[in-house]
């Protein structure tokens, strides 16, 4: 709160000091505005920058670790009196005494005696350090400010290169934002490889990725049976790849074919509306096409399945109408199927891009040869195009691989190895998802278990783009 | 095997070829009459008539703008293939009117081939570059056949001494004068009767050039040659009729040294002497 108000004036006054560089610079130009190396507004934006930046830097760094800051100075001296607490209790005294002085409800323990009289030491001196820190930080703010405005002021003269210096100061602040952005996705790798880390002890790699039974259960209570569980991840990879088929082999002709008329067969009025409609399509979160395919695809299907099943009973296939009858609405095919036509509009519209950047040249070439619109799309088009459609269906494989809500809703749970499309199967996916909903210890196998399968997706579909975009990259250069 | 592979230099022609050996007058191959083209509402040629004399170069000059292209464009129905373009009139090749509902655009196409202004060898191989017409229409009966077709055909276009040790190899690969020759020797791969250019020359380099007006010359004994050019030179260098376009309208046609000597328009005479254009 405090920090958006002190930003709120640090907006002001820059712009107020904005408003004062342009003037003096109008006034250093004396009516011959050519006579400025920049153009007034550079002025005032130099200025303008150099009382608003480092300021408003310091009051960022003080919201994001201000807090952590106050909390480590809290704790530099622990009373003698929580010396005897279990760890866990003394995190509740530390985060007790914290909300109290912030004014907020603390646990419902209730600190007595020794303990009593430390947290009252303990939340006054939170309450000083917080009024400390705040004060500290508003100051440095204020002094950075004005110390920025009455450097940068008088520096203002005709020959003043402010346009280069703004332009230098647009590059910094471009690097800070990609440097964010880089920075998160680092940490977010470090974080998953960490935990992973923590997982690989407890279970081993190779039973992991080479081991084919996948029962995560971990004991609740030390003396429970089946107190250990297996973390073979084969099983799991084979269903996503299983359901990955599935989905591409619905979706790699669809999404072609239908790439190939918007782009070589559809009249402008046709495409004009049928472009933005697959783009909708693309648009449709991925948890409707979970429940389309849990309510509406999947009973379709075993209808269908239990259907046939029932003629072939008592006939020559015996066996086979038997088991289709058993099929269950959740089966490898509902999820591959609608995860297909959720991947269409992606491979459609990749494609769509990637043929229309054809060069038109080409399309003359074959038309001028007396090739037919199949004939040219078949003989120079598709294969001009290829390599970069190729790109597009592994980028579409990758996602289908990652894909969570559809298999979640539609696949099932059970990990098996199994070719069977009737069959129930669950993803690395699912897994991840069941592993972490409900309450869980942070440090048992079974939740870390789901970092190991990160990790495992995160590298696979992370060389799966880096090669597809290569490729997609790599075409895009043969024709510029 | 000893190679010897001795490299002509080329010979960039000064002189008309067609002085040194005057064209005999040749029949005519196409009649165009009274040819009207639209983009939408626009009229980019209006009211053309001329006839286009078989086994000789044909050559279209005029200001960018002023309708060559489309008027090529007409020739072989490509026109078709934009949208919004209308062709209105007759075009009479061999007694066959050929905008009539009972000709196949398809049909036509490979007896009129066409090279364009850009070299776009399709990203194949050289030999299946060359191959793609005999392949579509089903010319050659066998493997044998198409591989004569093709060491015919790239050796009509002068190319095969440079290629025929590297038939498998991307026609991209070529350099931009070999491109526009693999280009010609795959429209005469299928044995058209017409040749349409439309400035053939205007990305190559003055020598790439030479050897390409040089092929034009000799492939004129056999096929009809229609090019578009902007380059007053190369009209008068490789053409014996010159047909002069200017904003939609065709002005003059004649016999190229007629056109080029004495022009019977003032209009001409200002294009040709650089002061329109
Ligand atoms: N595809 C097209 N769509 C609309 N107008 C066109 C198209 N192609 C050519 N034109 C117009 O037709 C006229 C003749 O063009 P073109 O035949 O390309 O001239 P040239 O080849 O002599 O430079 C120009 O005014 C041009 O703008
Ligand atoms: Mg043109």
């Amino acid at each position: 709160m405090t920090v958006l108000v002190a930003l709120a004036l640090l907006a002001a006054f820059s712009g107020g000091v904005f408003l004062l560089g342009r003037r003096r610079a109008v006034r250093l130009a004396g009516g011959a505005p050519a006579s400025l190396h920049s153009l007034p507004g550079y002025h005032g934006a130099w200025v303008a920058l150099w009382a608003g930046a480092p300021a408003a830097l310091i009051l960022f760094a003080f919201a994001v670790f201000g807090g952590r800051m106050e909390d480590a100075a809290l704790r530099a001296q622990a009373p003698a009196a929580i010396s005897q607490l279990s760890e866990q209790r003394q995190e509740v005294f530390w985060s007790d005494a914290r909300a109290e002085a912030r004014g907020e409800t603390s646990s419902e323990v209730r600190w007595e005696g020794d303990l009593g009289a430390a947290m009252a030491a303990k939340v006054s001196e939170a309450r000083q350090i917080t009024a400390y820190g705040r004060i500290a930080a508003l100051a440095l703010a204020g002094v950075l400010a004005l110390v920025g405005f009455l450097l940068a002021f008088p520096r203002l003269s005709k020959d003043f290169r402010a346009r280069n210096r703004v332009e230098g100061w647009t590059g910094v602040l471009l690097i800070a934002c990609s440097t964010v952005a880089v920075l998160t996705t680092l940490g977010i790798v470090l974080s998953l490889l960490w935990e992973s880390l923590r997982f690989f002890q407890a279970v081993s790699p190779l039973e992991f990725l080479l081991g084919t039974s996948w029962d995560p259960q971990i004991a609740m209570r030390a003396d429970q049976v089946a107190s250990s569980g297996a973390f073979g991840a084969v099983p799991l990879f084979a269903g996503t790849f299983l359901i990955m088929l599935i989905g591409m082999a619905v979706a790699a002709p669809v999404g072609l074919f239908s790439a190939i008329y918007l782009s070589e067969y559809a009249g402008p009025a046709m495409r004009a509306t049928v472009k933005p409609l697959l783009e909708v399509l693309a648009g449709v979160p991925t948890v409707v096409y979970g429940f389309f395919a849990a309510l509406t695809v999947g009973p379709t299907f075993r209808a269908f399945f239990n259907w046939i099943g029932s003629f072939l009973v008592g006939g020559p296939m015996d066996a086979l109408g038997q088991y289709l009858e058993t099929v269950q609405n959740q089966m490898a095919l509902t999820a591959g199927v609608v995860m297909g036509i959720m991947l269409i509009p992606f491979v459609s519209s990749l494609s769509d891009d990637i043929i229309n950047a054809v060069p038109q040249s080409l399309r003359d070439g074959s038309y001028a040869m007396g090739a037919t619109k199949s004939e040219t799309v078949k003989r120079v088009i598709l294969p001009a195009a290829l390599p970069g459609v190729v790109g597009a269906l592994m980028l579409a494989v990758s996602r289908a691989i990652g894909e969570t809500m559809i298999v979640t809703m539609a696949a099932g749970l059970q990990a098996k190895m199994t070719a069977n499309p009737l069959d129930t199967v669950t993803t690395v996916t699912v897994q991840i998802v069941t592993l972490l909903t409900g309450d869980q210890e942070f440090d048992s196998p079974k939740t870390l278990a789901a970092f190991g399968l990160g990790l495992t997706l995160f590298v696979v579909t992370l060389a799966l783009n880096v090669f597809a975009l290569a490729i997609v990259r790599k075409y895009r250069e043969q024709y510029d | 095997m000893v190679m010897t592979m001795t490299l002509k230099p080329p010979v960039i022609r000064t002189a008309a070829p067609h002085s040194h050996h005057p064209a005999t007058p040749q029949p005519t191959k196409i009649s165009v009459r009274d040819i009207n083209v639209f983009y939408g509402e626009k009229q980019a040629l209006n009211s053309i008539s001329v006839e286009i004399p078989g086994k000789a170069v044909t050559a279209f000059i005029g200001p960018s703008g002023c309708g060559k292209s489309t008027f090529l464009r007409c020739i072989n129905r490509m026109n078709d293939t934009i949208a919004g373009c209308r062709v209105e009139g007759q075009i009479v090749m061999d007694g066959q009117d050929i905008n009539d509902r009972s000709i196949d655009p398809v049909v036509l196409r490979a007896k009129v081939g066409m090279v364009f202004q850009k070299p776009n060898p399709f990203p194949k191989s050289i030999f299946e570059n060359v191959a793609y017409g005999p392949r579509i229409h089903g010319i050659a009966s066998n493997k044998q056949d198409l591989e004569g077709i093709v060491e015919a055909s790239l050796k009509k276009a002068g190319l095969w001494a440079e290629v025929s040790d590297r038939l498998n190899q991307p026609g991209t690969s070529l350099s931009g004068g070999q491109q526009q020759r693999l280009v010609i020797a795959r429209a005469i791969a299928v044995n058209p009767e017409v040749i349409l250019m439309d400035e053939p020359c205007s990305a190559l380099d003055p020598i790439a050039t030479a050897r390409v007006e040089e092929l034009i010359d000799e492939l004129r004994q056999q096929f009809c040659i229609v090019i578009v050019t902007h380059s007053m030179a190369q009209a008068a260098r490789v053409s014996q009729r010159t047909v002069f376009f200017h904003m939609g309208e065709l002005i003059e046609s004649g016999s190229t040294e007629e056109i080029f000597t004495n022009p019977r328009e003032p209009r001409t005479q200002d294009y040709i002497t650089g002061r329109i254009g």
